[in-house]
């Protein structure tokens, strides 16, 4: 099977979160962990790399912002009830290193689709009350995942926060780095922390993790490039001598933290 | 086992090969070049000696046949995808030493890194090489600093001509028989390999992360245009966009196409959103560098860059490549980096 050549997908349910945030359902069946992604392509326009943003038995869900040519065009004619992918690629998240103790989960925006499963695997542990989430977006109109949220409310810390957000709203507001200081940890040295957003957000929660005493070994990041081909050859997502596609996206901090661009 | 023979002898050894092998090797186009009446030298088949360049560097390297400028990687129908097919004639590739270095770091990237490249794969197992000899370095050769001016294995044979006489060390037995056939004189032979260049670079060992934050790229942002060409030239960069297109007759049908790409070049890193990584020249500079003298060998275990000069041969802000290797061993070295 030539790894460059999409297969066809079927498009069984569209969730809408926002006007510009859809979860595709696709069909799929086969291993897949969060934080890899699927090459999503609209012949004529091209493929753009999406994260895993939950998986099924039989299905995987895309969770697609419409920001690009190509993701503009799936939104613009998904109706046709299937797309061409490819996939799934990178190294994903490795749950069971999250699952014991103290783990402290910080996303933003879409960044919380490559976490959800990590997320939803935390909440079904038995001391779910120990794991610290801080899920940000910009306003409350762009929260993705509502009814997830609701569901990692009862079973797990959650902190829920938008940047900004109209007069009268009574949730948190305030960047995700505003909740790291007061986190209720018992043994910070041992915690561990997953970090997914944009790069500014990601840099100052790793600043904020470390000063509250998180070890470097114990935080991981993931990593965000235009993966062109996600199989290791067209080289857009090198980072010194690290490819996004391959060793990536997931990292830890001990060897994200070297890798400049 | 070596071989001397003349000009006509090996004519007709090549005119042998012909019937098997397609060959592919750097001839002179007149009037071609860039400018008005200026040559250039470039690959394209052959079918006798006089018509390789041999006293010359070749302004663009072997490595389109391998890795195309473009490639049609599949077809389109509707909802139905079809595999492209890809020449897979055998082939024989007359380069010297520096590109001989280069096949394995394309093999690196293509073959090495994560999944074996299905179209490169195919490609690549049909293809032979032919050793071109090299008497004396080009201009801004420096493949001795880097190790690539001697190769003694992968090759066929390999070719140094001087006037009529031409010396071959045959590696293959096969081929042995063509030159037997052709009652060439066995005599052994070392194929001629370049032992002093003009340019020096001395490579540093490791590169702290520091070189960033260096003010020596702030002089590439400035000169560098970002025209890609030291990219297109480099016998080892592999880089590629993907790049869909229809047939304007039915907009229902057409291909996927992975065409040369350049980290020197505007787009090169945009993200969906408006993203962008290394948006100076200086920034791209860098990248490009660290990845030919560093970068690539954490992870192969051999520099990219295999001296050959033709990015400095071509730039057309003068800008000296092997130059920049010497500011960023000479920061490292007085850990101003």
């Amino acid at each position: 099977m030539n790894p460059y050549v999409p297969f066809s997908s079927e498009i069984l349910d569209v969730i809408k979160h926002t006007e510009k945030e859809y979860t595709f359902k696709m069909k799929f069946e086969g291993a897949c962990k969060p934080g890899q992604f699927f090459e999503v392509s609209v012949p004529k326009f091209g493929e753009a790399p999406i994260s895993i943003s939950g998986i099924g038995s039989d299905y995987v869900d895309l969770t697609i912002r419409k920001v690009g040519v190509v993701t503009n065009e799936v939104f613009e004619h998904y109706k046709g009830q299937s797309l061409l992918m490819r996939g799934p690629y990178g190294n994903g998240f490795d749950i069971d290193l999250y699952r014991d103790g103290e783990t402290v989960v910080i996303a933003g925006g879409t960044g919380v689709s490559p976490v959800r499963g990590v997320i939803q695997a935390l909440a079904e542990t038995e001391d779910a009350k120990d794991k610290h989430v801080i899920v940000g977006f910009r306003s409350p109109d762009d929260m993705l995942f509502r009814n997830d949220l609701k569901d990692w409310d009862e079973k797990l810390d959650l902190i829920l926060t938008v940047d900004g957000a109209p007069e009268g709203y009574q949730g948190n507001i305030g960047l995700v780095t505003k909740y790291i200081p007061d986190l209720p940890l018992k043994d910070v040295k041992n915690a561990k922390a997953v970090i997914v957003g944009p790069p500014p957000m990601m840099r100052f929660s790793v600043m904020g993790l470390l000063e509250k005493g998180f070890r470097e070994e114990n935080i991981w990041v993931s990593q965000e490039r235009k993966m062109c081909c996600g199989l290791g050859k067209c080289g857009h997502c090198r980072i010194g001598d690290q490819y996004v596609c391959l060793d990536g996206p997931v990292f830890n901090y001990t060897q994200s933290k070297d890798m400049l661009d | 086992m070596g071989y001397i023979l003349n000009v006509e002898a090996l004519n007709q050894v090549l005119q042998k090969l012909g019937e098997t092998y397609r060959l592919y090797a750097p001839v002179r186009k007149i009037g071609e070049g860039r400018f008005t009446n200026v040559d250039v030298v470039r690959y394209d088949f052959i079918s006798t000696l006089e018509e390789i360049e041999l006293n010359a560097k070749s302004d663009y390297s072997f490595k389109e046949l391998l890795t195309p400028l473009s490639q049609t990687l599949f077809f389109f129908t509707e909802d139905q995808t079809q595999e492209a097919k890809i020449d897979t004639s055998e082939a024989i590739i007359f380069l010297r030493s520096c590109d001989m270095h280069a096949v394995k770091r394309l093999d690196d990237i293509y073959l090495n890194n994560g999944f074996a490249d299905p179209f490169y794969q195919k490609v690549r197992d049909h293809v032979h090489f032919v050793l071109l000899g090299c008497s004396h370095a080009y201009d801004n050769c420096f493949c001795v600093d880097m190790g690539s001016n001697i190769t003694t294995e992968g090759y066929l044979f390999s070719l140094d001509v001087d006037n009529d006489k031409v010396s071959c060390d045959v590696k293959d037995p096969e081929i042995a028989k063509l030159f037997d056939a052709v009652s060439a004189v066995k005599q052994d032979v070392t194929p001629k390999a370049v032992t002093e260049t003009a340019v020096h670079v001395e490579i540093p060992e490791t590169v702290p992360n520091t070189i960033y934050k260096n003010p020596l790229w702030d002089e590439y942002t400035a000169r560098c245009i970002n025209c890609g060409r030291c990219t297109t030239v480099c016998p080892t960069c592999t880089c590629f966009n993907m790049q869909d297109t229809f047939y304007t007759d039915n907009g229902k049908v057409g291909e996927r196409r992975r065409v040369a790409g350049s980290c020197m070049i505007n787009g090169y890193t945009n993200v969906a959103g408006g993203g962008q990584y290394r948006r100076t020249n200086g920034e791209r500079m860098r990248f490009k560098v660290l990845h030919k003298i560093y970068d690539h060998r954490r992870r192969f275990g051999n520099d990219m860059c295999v001296g050959c000069g033709r990015c400095d041969d071509v730039c057309p802000e003068y800008i000296s490549y092997s130059n920049i290797i010497n500011k960023v061993n000479n920061a490292v070295k007085e850990g101003n980096s």
